[in-house]
């Protein structure tokens, strides 16, 4: 199968190409048009975004989002690849289920999806999973994300089962006593509306924690979501040791505040909480001098109904997957930059997993977008092909938006 | 007919939105509305053909007699909510259980809940009056309104008056409400505790900290008790109840330190002999039984501005 697309420019680029693609390969630039043509209408191309923290539901919560409708919104965000978490009902500690949803998801042809699978089994923090049968049934990751490890001996030793494995082991790095009923970022706020507050603390703590783990074992770790000035300097100190860890940042902590939580809306209630202005602009300059690998989303859909609860009974989570990337495009484009910001949705989330760095060079496997960079166009949540059809920038205006998203050759999304 | 700077406020959720003159007229035209309780018959006509519903997510027995007869004196049809008894225990969100409520054509709403901010959600989902009864650490507008009607009645004015409020700062909806009404009227605020229920983000012009009870108490002309959860101690904020009582106790001796002739108020209901001593409770300086009494009037005050006259 051949397609051909027309009219589109690489990055900082003025000059139209063409790019063809044969059996969900690249197969070159330039060439004469053949098979299905696509008029690019001059989008800028880009290796298929790359997203290490999403989570698809499925199994046990497909009423707030399963494989497909998780996928699908997946590739409408431009992504063409997917780890999802573990944090399931039954969790993902199985060989056979990360069988299955592997097998699932590709039937579907949406964006890929590569699980990660829990650490510990059940994620309880107790006992190892079957780590090198879950690698072997395709698992790409290992996290007790949605949980805390709390037991430090026990991350130690999962820490050194996965690296024999040559395997990431990612965490929720928060230490849940200090963070105890938190419900947003501890400060001015919090205190003013009386809501109980989740220190920065809390996440600087188990991050200097873990940092000393991991050079203790050696072994690759990788701290997810990332929300604290504090918690960035450290990462920031290990590496510049030599520390092996990588770190995470979420879109809607460089865009939002705790300010947001003012109006007592559970839509701004995730974990870790959204933080200070200080935080944020912090995290932004880590994405600047590379300190942040890459950006993950957390894609966390709920029910509309569990987010219409109260502020302490509403779950942690927004959907984000589908306005991640014009959502950074639109806020930090000029300061960071077409190619660093398609870096850190891209090649700095698979350096983060060992993979090679996706190109569109002839040969590579045909996993692209096309980005329109210039259209706003509302965040229309009706719109999502996520079952979680609300967001804290719903209205806002944003250009960037994916307008094609092609992986191994079919078209994933198209508007 | 008094001025206000600013627009009429919908709702009492907390006291953004609502000017000075506007609370001081609510606590004017709760003298008129105490008049209407020491008459034979008990009963005014200002909200027939209204209706009030009051959403307790938490109980409160008290609070919502208050409330409930507030309403009724003024002639309101009242309609109760209970949580626990209520299709929320089916798994029922708030809005749509508000938006039930609003369907019967409900009139206005008091909230009482457990988290902070919900008192806010009801006022969006219903769209009608609401007034919060309490929400989590956040407000409780009108126990601060009743308490600031108390020291008014004794004191005349709360200009330069020195209002100490003593106990668990740190989960009290009481302690907020009060230091943003009693400081924006004129006085100035101490708050006491322990430092582990004492948070430091809530010093502020006329809000002075304090983890030392004589220190908080001395020239005090109120003095009040926050209710203690004994459950804080289990929750380690505390060493023991007995250490607890030795430093923060409110009774006749820490009162030695006040101002003579200082005023005791406790929002209620008490632990006697933990957070207040029963003989101080009991005793003259305490206004606790007219503080029961002012909330009612100054409930029915508040009724009536939110609901009389609104289009």
């Amino acid at each position: 199968m051949t397609i051909t697309i027309t009219n589109i420019r690489r990055p900082n680029s003025d000059t139209p190409e063409t790019l063809t693609i044969e059996n969900g390969l690249i197969k070159g630039w330039n060439l004469p048009a053949e098979g299905e043509t696509i008029d690019g209408n001059g989008a800028t191309v880009a290796p298929a975004l790359l997203e290490l923290h999403a989570h698809l539901r499925e199994p046990g919560q497909e009423v707030k989002e399963d494989l497909a409708s998780g996928l699908a919104a997946a590739a409408a965000g431009g992504y063409g690849t997917v780890v999802c978490m573990p944090n399931t009902s039954p969790v993902i500690d199985d060989p056979a289920l990360v069988r299955a949803l592997i097998e699932k998801a590709d039937a579907l042809g949406f964006a890929r999806l590569k699980p990660s699978a829990a650490l510990t089994k059940g994620q309880q923090g107790k006992q190892l999973a079957e780590l090198s049968l879950l690698r072997e049934a395709g698992a790409v990751m290992f996290t007790d994300d949605g949980r805390t490890n709390e037991d430090a001996r026990v991350l130690r030793l999962g820490l050194e089962y996965a690296h024999s494995l040559g395997m990431v082991v990612s965490v929720h790095a928060e230490d849940a006593t200090l963070r105890a009923d938190g419900v947003m970022n501890e400060g001015a706020v919090s205190e003013a509306l009386g809501l109980p507050g989740n220190p920065a603390a809390a996440e600087a703590a188990r991050v200097a924690r873990d940092i000393e783990i991991a050079a203790l074992t050696g072994a690759r770790l990788h701290v997810q979501h990332l929300s604290t000035a504090r918690a960035l300097d450290l990462v920031r100190d290990a590496k510049a040791r030599g520390v092996p860890v990588t770190c995470e940042v979420c879109p809607h902590h460089l865009t939002l505040t705790d300010e947001a939580l003012r109006g007592f809306d559970p839509m701004f209630k995730v974990a870790p909480p959204l933080r200070t202005q200080v935080d944020a602009e912090h995290l932004l300059a880590g994405l600047l001098d590379g300190s942040v690998d890459c950006l993950a989303t957390d894609h966390a859909p709920h029910t509309r109904a569990e987010k219409e609860q109260d502020m302490l009974h509403a779950p942690f989570g927004i959907p984000s997957i589908e306005v991640a990337f014009p959502l950074m495009w639109t806020q930090f484009g000029e300061v960071l930059g077409l190619e660093r910001l398609l870096h850190l949705f891209t090649g700095g989330a698979a350096r983060v997993m060992g993979w090679p760095e996706p190109t569109l060079d002839a040969g590579q496997p045909a996993d692209l977008v096309l980005l329109d960079l210039d259209t706003a166009r509302p965040v229309t949540p009706a719109e999502f092909r996520s079952k979680a059809k609300f967001s804290p920038w719903a209205g806002q205006e944003l250009r960037g938006w994916p307008t094609l998203t092609v992986v191994g050759g079919r078209v994933a999304y198209r508007r | 007919m008094t001025a206000f700077s600013d627009t009429r406020p919908r709702h009492l959720l907390d006291f953004q939105g609502w000017s000075t003159e506007r609370l001081t007229a609510i606590l004017d035209n709760a003298d008129t509305m105490l008049s209407v309780l020491d008459r034979p018959v008990r009963k005014v006509p200002a909200l027939q053909g209204l209706t009030v519903c009051t959403v307790f997510f938490e109980n409160s027995t008290r609070t919502r007699i208050s409330f409930e007869l507030a309403a009724r004196r003024m002639s309101a049809d009242v309609v109760s909510f209970a949580a626990s008894s209520s299709s929320l225990s089916k798994g029922e969100s708030l809005r749509d259980t508000i938006e039930t409520l609003t369907a019967y054509k409900v009139d206005a709403f008091i909230v009482r809940h457990e988290a902070s901010g919900a008192a806010h959600r009801v006022a969006q989902f219903s769209g009608k009056p609401t007034i919060n009864a309490g929400d989590g650490r956040r407000a409780h507008p009108t126990q601060a309104l009743l308490d600031a009607y108390t020291i008014r009645q004794e004191y005349g004015d709360l200009a330069g008056r020195n209002v100490t409020i003593i106990g668990d700062v740190r989960h009290s909806r009481v302690a907020r409400s009060n230091t943003e009404l009693l400081t924006r009227l004129g006085a100035n605020v101490t708050l006491c505790g322990p430092a582990t229920l004492l948070p430091r983000d809530l010093a502020g012009e006329r809000v002075t900290l304090t983890t030392d009870a004589r220190t908080a108490v001395k020239g005090a002309h109120t003095v009040m008790a926050l209710r203690l959860q004994t459950e804080r101690m289990d929750a380690g904020y505390l060493g023991s109840l007995p250490e607890y009582i030795q430093g923060y106790q409110v009774n006749e001796a820490l009162m030695e330190h006040a101002e003579p002739g200082a005023i005791v108020l406790h929002p209620g209901p008490m632990n006697r002999d933990l957070e207040i001593s029963a003989d101080t409770a009991d005793g003259p300086r305490s206004r606790i039984l007219k503080q029961v009494e002012n909330g009612q009037a100054v409930r029915m005050s508040v009724l009536y501005h939110l609901l009389v006259g609104r289009a």
